[in-house]
């Protein structure tokens, strides 16, 4: 099992979390240490109950884990909540004045705070924070002059007193639990790693900027808006031109705009916002005007749960607008990933001249992970496609935009260009463009053109990898998932393995084209199939079935808004084997 | 036409024909709509591919298809969220926007509010006739209370928008409204909203022959008053603008209505334009700006 310590921080919102969550996943990285943080939240700006579990170890960290290793409580409620959740060796570090424990489990440390007597509460309206970081940090094992210098960068905006003050707080809460707590087991190692921290909506960001968007619009939507932010924040040293739109299908029309201006444009949202954006997409596809669109999800139907997760949108991409038409949709798998697969989406979706559907969810935009800063690589292969910028003064026959070619792709001429000029167009049309919906109407050419179109879904496909089994070929169980269970997943396999039930893993990146033919060839060997996903019906498990006909043993299914835990993944495989059920849902037993 | 290179002779209306001719009805207003853009681009001498002509859905929207510009035709009511995008990506082109009151104001409605607050520089004109006719006679956002159309054929009992009046109050900044069968006038309006810096509204009173028996080209002429004839009219000054945009009846005014100069395009005012338009500006970052984002995050 892979060593790793997780401490968790609740209270209300607007008790000043996210501060030392921030301050512990700096200190973390710079030990260079794996971290993953996953926040709990409620669409609730103050008041309410949010949860964030900052997981660290020397190792990759892709999930929340099973156990809780530190539990500081701001509030009651939050005491009340998930004491039970802490084991032996764990510890509570809790304000003694306002919170009073309830009965932990054996071997649960409860460390009180005598907060009033340790820091001047009026002054100091956050003096318990600051005090249980100084606290638990003197547990970890780690020494203070790091927390000094993570609290100075946290508060470096303020003024010098603001930074003395909180110092001084923090060491009075180091001291006291140097006195008078036990300290872990397990002190916080130390590597000469050094990784960079980030969400997904961050990432996915950057990995815009690096495949070279000039231009992203958005409408706020939760949990795509942190793309907004990032975007609008670095606009003007990107140089990308960054819109806040007045609904979704604004901006995916403008967008369009754009892109067909000849910038790459993207744009993101959440499933209510895409939803709107459908009609769009069916524009960008018969347009053949390349877009790449993110879709965040959440959990559904309409407002749903807005800061909950769900891998529920995955039928409303493969259905998006009315028609067929080619269409490219991926899954990133983890946070480094969402960087990656954006430059990745771009090229195709230029080389194509099709939409690119990336289909991310909460839990990745919103959660944060360590990365190897390697790879944030800026410099990434770009491709336009078959691009007509300038014509110079040679002479060419005809331009035809929608010229009929083997690949299905038409060279494409921008706005701007002498000698090229064409309507793109919505109606459908013929190679020049003229529409062929009215006086025009013609069978064979309507024919020719949607072939011409369709024919690129195969170029799509060869271009793109099919996917590939991790683990053992000859494994007890074929573990199928997409998309942002890829460490879940493998992190049960580890526990698996180590309960004596080998395991391999399927993980689907590229959804459309999905290559299902190699995936029935892999799936053919394995002994025992189960389909993981966070949705009800079983999104992915149907597709692959309308796509191949392959239909597993098992599926594991959650939609109670939040993610998998590892353990729900490994019961639910032995209660499987066991013969017990097709079907596991596993319980979240963390109340938020 | 094998090619139409950049040459040192004047463009003329005739390099400015689209590859089909329109399938407008006999009669139909929008012909004289077309025939004053194609008018106005030639006497500015503006080089065609440097025009974009973006229009939505409906009989008027088929306009990019019948002349010789970068065209695009779009999805209903998107014309101007589209051209928003095209003009941002690369201000260097002229970006005409045309289109239907159905288009516009039904809709579209809320992209025509948020593109005059933004002040971007296109120029929109609507090709208004006050009826759904690619649907075959429909009631439109600007059907007159009382008009019997397909979908309310015991009459409109909903009061209608006035376009020139919503322009004005979302901060339009030019504003006019002209008529089909004024040529001379509607290429003038043309030719200055293509020269104004911002977001240009034409209204165009352009009849539907076929669906609208009531708002006719005989009912329009002698109702048609021309602001410029009137020496004491300021189109400077908002207030009196507005109050002309609500006359409706014997008298309805025609002409330029407003402009103001001293609000900048939305690609002056976006600092990320000031390096050039977006479309010729470097694709990659530069490394050392590349790492300051990953060092943000260290």
């Amino acid at each position: 099992m892979r060593q790793s310590f997780a401490v968790a921080i609740g209270g209300a919102a607007g008790q000043g979390v996210a501060t030392p969550g921030d301050i512990f996943a700096k200190i973390f990285s710079r030990r260079g240490l794996h971290l993953n943080a996953y926040n709990a939240y409620q669409s609730i700006i103050r008041g309410g109950h949010t949860f964030l579990i900052v997981r660290t170890g020397p190792e990759p960290v892709s999930n929340m884990g099973d156990r809780l290793d530190l539990l500081i409580p701001l509030n009651q409620d939050t005491m009340d909540r998930h004491l039970s959740l802490l084991g032996p060796g764990a510890a509570c570090l809790y304000n003694a004045d306002q919170i009073h424990p309830g009965t932990a489990a054996a071997g649960v440390q409860l460390c009180a705070i005598p907060v009033s007597q340790l820091a001047d509460i009026t002054k100091n309206k956050v003096a318990q924070n600051t005090l249980a970081i100084g606290a638990a940090l003197s547990m970890m094992g780690v020494g203070f002059p790091t927390l000094e210098t993570a609290l100075a960068e946290q508060f470096g905006k303020k003024d010098q007193a603001v930074i003395d003050e909180n110092v001084k707080v923090a060491k009075a809460g180091y001291d006291y639990a140097t006195e008078n707590f036990k300290p872990f087991a397990w002190p916080l190692p130390m590597t000469e790693k050094r990784y960079a921290v980030l969400s997904g909506n961050t990432a996915l960001a950057m990995g815009g900027a690096a495949a070279g968007v000039k231009f992203y619009c958005a409408y706020p939507m939760s949990p795509s808006t942190g793309v907004l932010h990032w975007m609008a924040a670095h606009a003007r040293k990107a140089g990308i031109m960054v819109r806040q739109v007045e609904d979704e299908i604004g901006v995916i029309n403008m967008a369009i705009g754009a892109a067909q201006a000849g910038v790459r444009a993207m744009c993101a949202t959440s499933g209510g916002g895409f939803a709107l954006m459908s009609e769009g997409l069916g524009l960008s596809a018969q347009a053949e005007i390349p877009i790449v669109v993110i879709d965040c999800q959440r959990a559904g139907p309409s407002t749903g749960v807005p800061t909950k997760t769900e891998q529920g949108d995955l039928w409303q991409m493969l259905g998006a607008a009315f028609g067929d038409y080619p269409r490219i949709i991926a899954a990133p798998l983890d946070i480094g990933d969402c960087f990656k697969l954006i430059p990745e989406i771009f090229n195709l979706a230029d080389r194509f001249q099709c939409p690119g559907i990336v289909l991310c969810d909460l839990l990745l935009s919103e959660g944060r992970l360590s990365v190897d800063p390697s790879d944030l690589n800026f410099q990434t292969h770009i491709d336009r496609g078959e691009f007509i910028t300038s014509n110079g003064v040679e002479t060419h026959e005809e331009y035809k935009r929608y010229l009929i070619t083997e690949s299905g792709v038409s060279p494409r001429a921008i706005p701007g260009v002498p000698g090229f000029t064409h309507t793109v167009s919505s109606d459908e049309h013929d190679e020049n463009g003229v529409l062929i919906s009215d006086e025009f109407t013609n069978t064979a050419k309507r024919r020719a053109m949607m072939e011409k179109r369709m024919r690129k879904m195969a170029g799509i496909e060869s271009s793109v990898a099919a996917p590939e089994l991790l683990g053992p070929a000859d494994a007890d169980v074929t573990l199928i998932g997409w998309g942002s269970t890829y460490g879940v997943i493998e992190e049960a396999r580890d526990l698996l393995r180590d309960e004596g039930i080998s395991t391999n893993q399927l993980q689907i990146r590229w959804l459309v084209p999905l290559h299902g033919e190699a995936i029935v060839e892999l799936l053919k060997k394995s002994r025992h199939t189960i389909i993981v996903e966070n949705n009800y019906s079983g999104q992915f498990a149907r597709y692959l079935r309308s796509e191949t006909s392959f239909v597993p043993n098992g599926f594991i299914r959650k939609y109670d808004g939040e993610p998998f835990m590892p353990h729900h993944i490994v019961e639910a495989v032995k209660e499987q084997l066991a013969g017990k059920t097709s079907l596991s849902v596993p319980v979240h037993e963390i109340m938020v | 036409m094998a090619t139409d290179v950049i040459t040192p002779k004047p463009m003329v209306m005739a390099d400015l024909k689209g590859k089909v001719d329109p399938d407008w009805c006999p009669g139909c207003g929008d012909y004289g709509v077309l025939a004053a853009v194609q008018k106005a681009l030639v006497e500015l001498q503006i080089p065609k591919h440097e025009v974009v002509t973006i229009s939505g859905i409906g009989c008027s929207s088929n306009f990019p298809g019948f002349i010789d510009t970068y065209g695009m035709h779009t999805l209903h009511g998107r014309s101007l969220a589209v051209a928003s995008g095209m003009k941002l990506a690369n201000h260097a082109m002229t970006v005409l926007v045309t289109g239907g009151d159905g288009d516009g104001f039904g809709i579209g409605g809320n992209h025509f509010m948020h593109t005059m607050r933004r002040n971007i520089d296109l120029l929109y004109i609507v090709m208004d006739n006050q009826i759904y006719g690619l649907t075959t006679g429909q009631t439109s956002p600007t059907s007159r209370i009382g008009m019997k159309t397909k979908s309310m054929p015991f009459g409109n009992i909903e009061g209608p928008v006035n376009p020139i009046s919503l322009a004005l109050a979302a901060g339009a900044t030019f504003v006019a409204r002209g008529f089909s069968a004024d040529q001379k006038h509607l290429t003038e309006l043309i030719k200055r909203g293509i020269e104004h810096k911002g977001f240009s509204f034409i209204d165009v009173f352009s009849p539907c022959v076929t669906y609208n028996h009531d708002n006719t080209f005989q009912w329009f002429r002698p109702r048609v008053k021309k602001l410029e004839d009137n020496p004491d009219y300021d189109h400077t000054d908002w207030q009196a603008a507005m109050e002309k945009s609500l006359l409706w009846g014997d008298e309805i005014p025609i002409g330029l209505f407003f402009e103001r100069t001293d609000v900048p395009p939305l690609h002056e005012a976006e600092p990320v334009l000031k390096a050039g338009p977006l479309i010729q500006q470097e694709i990659r970052l530069p490394a050392d700006i590349a790492k300051s984002f990953v060092d943000e995050l260290m």
